[in-house]
């Protein structure tokens, strides 16, 4: 085969792929649009008669899903935070201090990695009902405060910060938090970029924690909403894709404009090893 | 260093790791403990009529049907699940790395995107895909001459549903490490093998195959890892049916534990979870090992 016959096979494969890959989410966009009954029409249709808004509208106003939203929104943005510090922290301390058992530590803590998440939920369950946390926001931020994969992840970008950096600031007399704070952090930034869109996206996507510790649906994230609308509501084809496209998009939109970020982390992890 | 950083290490990484211990390694430890006593609906509201009981959970539920099912179906999804979204990955990667390819960024971006979507909606939308009468899979494989299936109610082909999309939605993660992989072969070996004469088949059999092991090894557990928590697609759209197909360990331990209280059970569930993945974990570590050449040139 010729150089220009093979590059138009490998460009129709690729485009049938990306056509194949796209598909659902365009028919989901698709049939969110359209009036109620047209997605279930025979044969499928791909495209609205007419576009409508009345699902959009049947979401907010009737089936109260801004509030879902809001959560949603509010425990990826508060875990994001909370567990940013927290493992930048641990990762720095990991990277660039001596203690006694750092290493044996950091080799338990990574091989906690194969331990499924599902094996402490029962008990995490338990321990959180005698908090008191229990079907509340704090039963979900709690468990996402620091994470192994998050400190592992700082820490392989410290290490390459040169110990003569911080020991200049040291001779300047800054104290070992304010270096912290104002040097490793500036150092560190893309890093933390990387594991706040991760952590942000791994949040707002979650189910089954927040299936389990939130019982009250005005605490419901968008995954646990949905998922209770789709029992009750099988035959509303149109008003489910809504509420699909709702929680989709904010993270697709997210991943579109932080991509770089979001693939950088995934290849720290899974080259350097 | 200063004896005063040895503390400082401490106060850095303290956090941290009391949140991990005390929100993980603690529960875990007690799964175990919980495993071994009648912990049910009772104990719940009153701790003192707590038993222990020994093994009885694991020998309970090792003459449970309903368990040796979850398990099953479990391994039907990751051994032929994984295997297919790992060569669905390489596919994709090896496509996305030819030298002709235009455009790269773009079909990346794309074969990803299902990656950062919410597992729950877009379980949510293929439900109604694989929709016997109006949904879009019957129609284009009516276009191919196939007859309509009943996806999600017909039990010989709900679980092979509940793959293709999860290969759909995880294909384009493992790419990602796959790309990385394949940038990281120096291209002095391809021009080697082809002074050598080496066909494109046998530069991929000689060359990108042996080079790419370790990426195979880090793939294959971390995606027989995740597999094996199937969990939010069999809830959302099948609720383990239909005869039970699709009731995944997960599942069943969610079942058990969360609806029916039976904590004690639940946790011996998830502990044998734990202990297939561990075993496996270690049996595709030690197979790498056993392997001579494949080790990596660094």
């Amino acid at each position: 085969m010729s150089r220009a016959a093979r590059a138009v096979v490998l460009h129709a494969v690729l485009a049938a792929g990306a056509a194949l890959t796209l598909l659902p989410l365009l028919w989901m966009v698709a049939a969110s649009f359209m009036p109620t009954g047209e997605a279930s029409a025979v044969p499928p249709r791909l495209v609205p008669s007419a576009a409508t808004l009345e699902h959009y509208r049947a979401l907010f106003a009737r089936l109260h899903l801004t509030r879902s939203l809001l959560n949603s929104a509010g425990l990826a943005t508060a875990v994001t935070l909370v567990s940013l510090l927290f493992n930048s922290m641990a990762g720095y301390g990991f990277a660039k201090f001596r203690f006694a058992g750092r290493d044996r530590l950091f080799r338990l803590l990574l091989g906690a990695l194969v331990i499924p998440a599902q094996v402490a939920m029962l008990p995490l369950f338990l321990l959180l009902r005698a908090l008191g946390v229990i079907n509340t926001y704090w039963g979900v931020v709690i468990p996402g405060l620091a994470s192994v994969f998050g400190i592992f992840l700082v820490r392989q970008y410290a290490l390459a910060i040169p110990d003569s950096v911080l020991d200049a600031a040291r001779v300047d007399g800054a104290g070992e938090f304010r270096i912290y704070r104002s040097l490793v952090l500036f150092l560190c930034a893309p890093v933390l970029v990387t594991l706040a869109v991760f952590t942000f996206m791994g949040t707002w996507n979650d189910f089954m924690w927040p299936l389990i510790v939130l019982a009250d649906d005005r605490l419901y994230t968008l995954p646990v909403a949905l998922a209770n609308l789709a029992g009750e509501h099988v035959q509303d084809t149109e008003l489910m894709m809504a509420g699909a496209v709702l929680t989709v998009l904010p993270v697709v939109v997210l991943f579109v404009f932080l991509q770089r970020y979001y693939v950088a982390g995934i290849m720290s992890g899974g080259v350097k090893e | 260093m200063r004896s005063g950083h040895v503390n400082a290490g401490w106060w850095f990484v303290g956090p941290a790791l009391a949140a991990i211990g005390a929100f993980f390694f603690v529960p875990v430890a007690a799964s175990l403990l919980l495993s071994f006593t009648d912990f049910d609906v009772y104990a719940v509201a009153r701790p003192d009529r707590l038993r222990f009981v020994g093994f009885g959970n694991y020998a309970h539920l090792l003459r449970e049907p309903r368990f040796w099912t979850a398990l099953g179906n479990t391994a039907y999804f990751v051994f032929v699940g994984g295997p297919l979204s790992v060569a669905v990955s390489l596919g994709a990667a090896l496509l996305l790395e030819a030298k002709l390819v235009r455009w790269r960024g773009f079909f990346r971006t794309v074969f990803f995107l299902p990656v950062v979507t919410t597992l729950v909606a877009v379980a949510v939308v293929w439900r109604y895909l694989y929709h016997p009468r109006h949904g879009l899979l019957n129609l284009l494989l009516g276009v191919a001459g196939i007859h309509p299936i009943d996806w999600l109610g017909d039990p010989r082909w709900a679980m092979p549903a509940i793959i293709l999309l999860a290969v759909w939605k995880n294909f384009g993660f493992n790419m990602v490490i796959f790309i990385a992989g394949l940038q990281s072969i120096p291209e002095r070996l391809y021009e080697a093998a082809q002074l050598d004469g080496a066909s494109a088949w046998q530069q991929f059999r000689r060359v990108t195959l042996p080079m790419l092991a370790p990426t195979f090894v880090f793939v294959a557990v971390i995606t027989m890892i995740g597999y094996f928590q199937l969990f939010a697609e069999p809830y959302v759209m099948t609720q383990g049916g239909p005869a039970n197909r699709t009731l995944s360990v997960v599942l069943l331990m969610y079942e058990e534990g969360f609806r029916w209280w039976n904590m004690g059970y639940g946790a011996a569930v998830a502990f044998v979870l734990f202990a297939v993945i561990l075993a496996l974990t270690l049996a595709q570590m030690g197979l790498r090992r056993l392997q001579p050449g494949t080790e990596p040139v660094r």
